[in-house]
């Protein structure tokens, strides 16, 4: 790892005018960020450390306005917070999945959400990949056991966070602050395909920190399921997961958000499969269709065929599951 | 996006990127070191202070032989800056033996022969120590889960997980005695 200065700021304003000079970095939990720095992926000469600002290190609760989580709240914070245990479980699933639980005692929900892909190409220095500014997507044409199945092209490494699908699939902002501008924005605005104008997967930009996100009150009766698969059984990324939330009116769907992980380079939502269960009591029949309209244009690339069957599953098991429960 | 407003510069602390004295406060001692911003807490025990008990095996997150517990919760020492551990009180497996005595998990590894090269056995130890202090009851799902992040290549898994509830019998029936 190069050297760099280590830079405390006082408050907020003073961490994004630091971020307006070229080489510096925001470091929160730096379980993303050092292992990026140790194998020079990145070389910031000057690292803000964003753990110096207690004031983004909360979580509210209140019955208008649902969740606002501080960026430095971290996953182990969330997992095991009780009122989101009781009221939004999907979010305390996704984080009690992620990574180990060392990793959750450090990593952040902003820095879960602002992570790297683990693309092998990408994470290994001597490939200059496309996402890093060359002119290929080696893993389009290589080893992409991993990667997308959906919009695969320019780039087709995929997000790896757990907390993105499920707190898209909860309707969940974030507030981003910049140095003269600050906003709301939808995971969905904040997620982007990359593109060449913008080689990463998210609008954020340098100088701009997440500084809460937001999950709104959901509606009366509504219950949500955070399914991953994964190689081992813990500590390892997902290969696919799925993020289901359902608002019901008795046991039929009155509306659901599906959104799926690891299949596309961000947090993927099928609208297609949530037409097809709303105003609808779930069957196997519907639970089935629903998981064949989520993965409709998917194409797989040479080693990741496989996803197409899983995420498939996993879309129906979580359904069904759902249904099962509004049952009782 | 709606304008900020802005309000007067407070000052920055800056370090780095030279060496330059940091204050560490490691099992119940303070120290002071000399060095870079980069320097990870691993190595700041291992080459400054020369507490090697945390291993030092992928340097990367993904092993766990590098755990050490900071502020009660077990973290990884090769992700964490020793700069960012200054008024933070840090544990090592160095503190556990007292007096010449074991620790109820260090003699529970031992009669339960819970390793085989011992490598990951630090990092496994300082895992279950935080679990203990947390909840002094806890299940095996409790002891499998806290000791999920720590691998062990040679799979003394299942000896690991009963040195963990032995360990919590021993420390019980010590209060209680
Ligand atoms: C072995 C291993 C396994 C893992 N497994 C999983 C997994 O299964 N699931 C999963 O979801 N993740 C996993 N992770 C990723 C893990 O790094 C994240 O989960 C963690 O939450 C990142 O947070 P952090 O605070 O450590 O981020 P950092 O490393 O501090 O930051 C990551 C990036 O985000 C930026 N950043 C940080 N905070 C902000 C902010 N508030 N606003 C804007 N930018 C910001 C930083 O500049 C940096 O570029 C794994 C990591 C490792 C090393
Ligand atoms: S050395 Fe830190 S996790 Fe492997
Ligand atoms: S005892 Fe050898 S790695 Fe665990």
């Amino acid at each position: 790892m190069r050297n760099f200065e280590h830079i405390t700021p006082p408050d907020l304003e003073s961490a994004v005018d630091l971020l307006s000079e070229r080489g510096t970095k925001s470091i929160a939990g730096g379980t993303d960020l050092l292992p990026e720095m140790k194998s020079r992926l990145r070389s910031p000469r000057r690292l803000v450390n964003l753990k110096a600002l207690e004031e983004l290190r909360y979580l509210k609760h209140n019955a208008r306005k649902g969740f606002q989580i501080g960026a430095l709240t971290t996953l182990a914070e969330i997992e095991s917070n009780e009122l989101i245990r009781e009221k939004i479980p999907i979010l305390a699933q996704a984080a009690s999945v992620a990574a180990s639980p060392q990793l959750r005692n450090m990593g952040t929900i902003g820095g879960n959400l602002c992570q790297s892909v683990r693309c092998w190409y990408y994470r290994a220095p001597e490939f200059k990949c496309w996402l890093k500014g060359g002119d290929t997507c080696y893993a389009i044409e290589g080893e992409n056991k991993f990667h997308a199945i959906l919009e695969s092209s320019p780039c087709c490494a995929v997000h790896p966070s757990d907390l993105a699908p499920a707190l898209m699939a909860l309707g969940a902002s974030v507030h981003i602050t910049g140095t003269d501008e600050e906003g709301t924005v939808s995971l969905e605005e904040f997620f982007v395909r990359p593109k060449a104008s913008n080689r990463q997967m998210t609008i954020l930009g340098a100088n701009e920190l997440i500084t809460e996100v937001q999950v709104p009150m959901l509606d009366g009766d509504s219950s949500g399921i955070y399914l991953k698969a994964m190689d081992r059984k813990v500590w390892a990324f997902a290969l696919v997961s799925v993020a289901v939330q359902v608002s019901w009116d008795k046991e039929r769907v009155k509306g659901a958000r599906i959104v799926l992980g690891g299949v596309a380079p961000i947090p993927w939502r099928v609208p297609a499969a949530e037409e097809i269960v709303r105003d609808q009591a779930i069957t196997e029949e519907i639970a089935t269709s629903a998981s064949e309209a989520a993965l409709e244009g998917a194409q797989p690339l040479r080693d990741n065929g496989y996803k197409i069957a899983l995420a498939k599953a996993l879309v129906k098991r979580a359904l069904m599951t759902l249904a099962e429960r509004a049952k009782k | 996006m709606a304008k900020a407003t802005k309000t007067k510069r407070a000052s920055v602390t800056v370090r780095g990127p030279h060496k330059m004295p940091v204050h560490l406060f490691v099992n119940r001692q303070d120290y002071e070191l000399h060095v870079e911003p980069r320097r990870t807490l691993l190595d700041a025990l291992r080459k400054d202070l020369g507490l090697t008990g945390a291993k030092k095996v992928c340097d990367e997150g993904t092993c766990g032989a590098c755990t050490v517990i900071v502020d009660g919760k077990p973290v990884y020492s090769c992700l964490t800056l020793a700069i960012e551990c200054e008024e933070k009180s840090i544990e090592t497996i160095e503190a556990l033996a007292q007096d010449g005595k074991l620790h109820a998990l260090q003699q529970a590894f031992i009669e339960e022969d819970a390793y085989q090269c011992g490598f990951c056995t630090p990092g496994q130890i300082m895992s279950l120590k935080a679990l203990l202090d947390e909840n002094p009851n806890p299940t095996l799902d409790d002891v499998k889960r806290a000791v999920s992040g720590n691998l062990c290549r040679c799979g003394a898994y299942p000896k690991i997980f009963r040195a963990g509830l032995r360990a919590a019998e021993i420390l019980r029936s010590k209060k209680g005695a």
